[in-house]
């Protein structure tokens, strides 16, 4: 395993740089971020390492270019086949090389201007990225191999998704795109909250400037609700290829996050936050198909609208929730009563979201009755058939 | 700063003070002090991230500075805040002397309150700085920790530039339930800290529970390795065990007294459908499985 043993005493320094690099190389094709920095500080660790008793190597070069678990697990895999493979710089293939560890959401680029996208609204935009422009040079250079999948990742239609190792990494990605709204929509929560008193620390701050007189008084805003979202999500049979990527973005959303509800409904409504509710994305996958299951005929959008106002809204929303619908809107039940419980919802709800994966094909245009007969009663009908346009969602949800 | 101890010398000073490493984790340690990076802890609650910074902490003989992170963390609370009642009180008291005399001695040292992480920067000896939690955290003040833990420095507008006096040991923790940005994950070395493998909760039982017998230990151990392989709402961390075991000291098997076994589960299980679904004949099949 060492990487001295295998090569002549002459030049050792030189042979272990040229086998480094190999490695370094072999990482980045695994969708490890590894930068300069890294690189250096390992050919400081193997100058330092004692290459007779080698054992603490693959540890600390694990330590130094691992950055999150799923590469912690992986590492010593991709380790233990470059050291000990003959030739250098060979492609090391993992079981997850290129699911969790090289796919970044982070990395996904702005919204695509392709004709299939003119069905568009114009005000749904990709969410901006603090954290895209930290990202160094070398970075983006690692994460090259995978730009491309990525972006044409971004922007397939579920419904073109067939290779299950693709499917997977949608979902996957939906999963984390999920999260990552959760946690920013967490915070303005947190911003958003100040209470209705004086605030003490601020008013004396400033009494210091104004020579001990407490002339500024600094209040704090009114307090606001926290934000409280509730997905209800079309299982109907022609909603068939979105809902499994559905299923895991509202897992996403809910997973220990106390303000949300899930509901799905095709003939019937069904709540299913708990079962959402289950750590593992897999099994709460599992979890909600045997509650969806059961369905028949048609999708009564309207009537289980119907019981969600009766039975649930009480209980469930606020002045601070935003209910957000995903379906096709293709309602065999009658339009008048969707728009009647839809006008219903809307009172109750501080917003309505419609999202409708055939908004993202071209040339469509929302002619069922039953999406007539709700649209009036939407606040924002938004595309969502593709992981872009999910993106693109997170500032509208912001804008409580 | 204090010269850096080898892979070994951690492992045994660690033994010492009565933490039991893991295998790499003591090359993490060494390492952490050659390269002067933080190091990032992540893993389930309950694994003893927090214990690594107390034994760090033990081995080098220094002060531990924790900071736990939570949601609106500010600088205020993380870093330095002027005591403005203290400032308030002594601009009364001189009232009618120079105002700039008064300025500049209410803006001094004397008036600074220190937060976790001024007081971390300013230590003679360097400390153990523990930034708990930082997943808690906003995304605002992670920025802002990775700027300060690359340069070591505080510029408060009243006083000037505050340079570290010494450079801190930094460990941070998360528990996941927010990404971190790739910057600060790239400015860390990385250890994941899993649940102990049985053998090594065996000798952390032993090593805190001095009056416990070693077979007890070691089956303990694996029947709790077994517990944490069911499907349960919430995984039983090291405190759990060591909960557990200490319910159970005075026996010498587990099949010696299932009720025994039965009531000190009530330390291994948190919420009531785990205790649901360990029911006892499930209970009686681990047991029998980890002797």
């Amino acid at each position: 395993m060492s990487p001295a043993a295998a090569q002549p005493e002459t030049d050792v320094a030189a042979a272990i740089r040229g086998r480094l690099a190999g490695f370094v190389r072999t990482l980045r094709m695994n969708g490890f971020p590894v930068g300069l920095a890294e690189s250096r500080d390992a050919l400081a660790i193997l100058a330092a390492a004692d290459l007779s008793r080698p054992s603490a190597l693959m540890p600390a070069l694990r330590t130094l270019f691992a950055t999150r678990p799923a590469d912690w697990e992986r590492f010593p895999e991709i380790y233990k086949a470059y050291w000990s493979a003959r030739r250098t710089g060979m492609r090391v293939a993992t079981s997850g090389a290129s699911r969790k560890g090289g796919l970044d959401i982070r990395s996904w680029p702005g919204p695509d201007p392709r004709p299939g996208q003119e069905g568009a609204p114009d005000r749904v935009t990709r969410a901006e990225d603090e954290d895209h422009a930290a990202e160094s040079e070398d970075e983006a250079g690692s994460r090259r191999a995978g730009g491309s999948r990525i972006e044409s990742l971004a922007h397939t239609d579920f419904r073109h998704l067939n290779d299950p190792a693709e499917i997977e990494a949608a979902h996957a990605l939906a999963e984390r795109l999920a999260r990552r709204m959760r946690a920013r929509l967490a915070r303005r929560e947190r911003v958003a909250r100040r209470g209705r008193r004086l605030d003490l620390r601020r008013t004396l701050a400033r009494a210091v400037e104004r020579g001990g007189e407490p002339l500024d008084l600094v209040r704090r805003r009114p307090r606001r609700k926290p934000l409280k979202l509730v997905i209800l999500l079309d299982a109907s049979g022609s909603m068939s290829v979105y809902s499994a990527t559905f299923v895991r973005f509202m897992h996403g959303v809910l997973a220990g996050f106390a303000r949300a509800d899930a509901f799905v409904f095709h003939t019937r409504l069904i709540q299913v936050s708990q079962a959402l509710r289950e750590r593992d994305p897999v099994r709460a996958a599992e979890r909600f198909a045997l509650l969806a299951q059961g369905f028949g005929g048609g999708t009564r959008i309207g009537g289980a609208l119907e019981t969600f106002n009766r039975a649930y809204a009480s209980r469930t929303l606020t002045s601070r929730t935003a209910v957000m619908i995903v379906s096709d809107g293709y309602d065999t039940g009658e339009p008048e009563i969707l728009a009647r419980e839809m006008a219903r919802l809307r009172r109750r709800a501080r917003r309505v979201i419609w999202l409708n994966p055939m908004l993202g094909w071209r040339d469509y245009a929302p002619a069922a009755r039953g999406m007539r007969a709700a649209l009036p009663h939407v606040d924002l009908f938004a595309p969502a058939h593709d992981l872009a346009s999910l993106a693109a969602l997170e500032p509208e949800l912001a804008r409580l | 700063m204090t010269a850096p101890l080898d892979r070994d010398a951690i492992a045994t000073r660690l033994a010492e003070t009565g933490y039991v490493p893991d295998r790499d984790l003591s090359v993490a340690l060494a390492l952490m002090q050659r390269l002067s990076r933080p190091l990032l802890l992540e893993g389930e609650a309950g694994v003893g991230k927090t214990e690594i910074a107390k034994a760090l902490a033990a081995i080098h003989d220094t002060r531990l500075i924790r900071l736990q992170c939570w949601e609106g963390l500010d600088r205020a609370a993380a870093l330095y805040e002027w005591n403005y009642q203290r400032q308030l009180l002594a601009i009364k008291a001189r009232e009618g002397h120079d105002a700039k005399v008064v300025e500049a001695e209410i803006f001094s040292e004397t008036y600074l309150l220190e937060r976790p992480l001024l007081a971390a920067i300013r230590q003679e000896k360097p400390p153990v700085l523990l930034i708990d939690e930082i997943d808690r955290a906003d995304e605002e003040f992670e920025a802002f920790l990775l700027e300060l833990l690359s340069d070591f420095q505080v510029s408060i507008p009243e006083l000037g530039t505050v340079q570290a006096t010494s450079v801190p040991h930094v460990i941070l923790t998360s528990n996941a339930t927010r990404e971190l940005s790739d910057a600060l994950r790239r400015r860390c070395l990385y250890h994941y800290v899993d649940y102990p493998e049985p053998d090594r909760e065996a000798r952390i039982l032993l090593a805190r529970l001095p009056g416990i017998d070693a077979a007890l230990a070691t089956q303990i151990a694996r029947f709790i390795a077994k517990v944490r392989r069911e499907d349960l709402a919430k995984v039983p961390g090291v405190a759990e065990s060591l909960d557990f075991a200490a319910s159970l000291v005075g026996l010498t098997d587990l099949r010696e007294d299932p009720d025994a076994v039965r009531d000190a589960l009530i330390a291994l299980l948190k919420t009531r459908e785990d205790r649901a679904r360990l029911a006892p004949e499930v209970v009686a099949r681990l047991v029998e499985g980890s002797a």
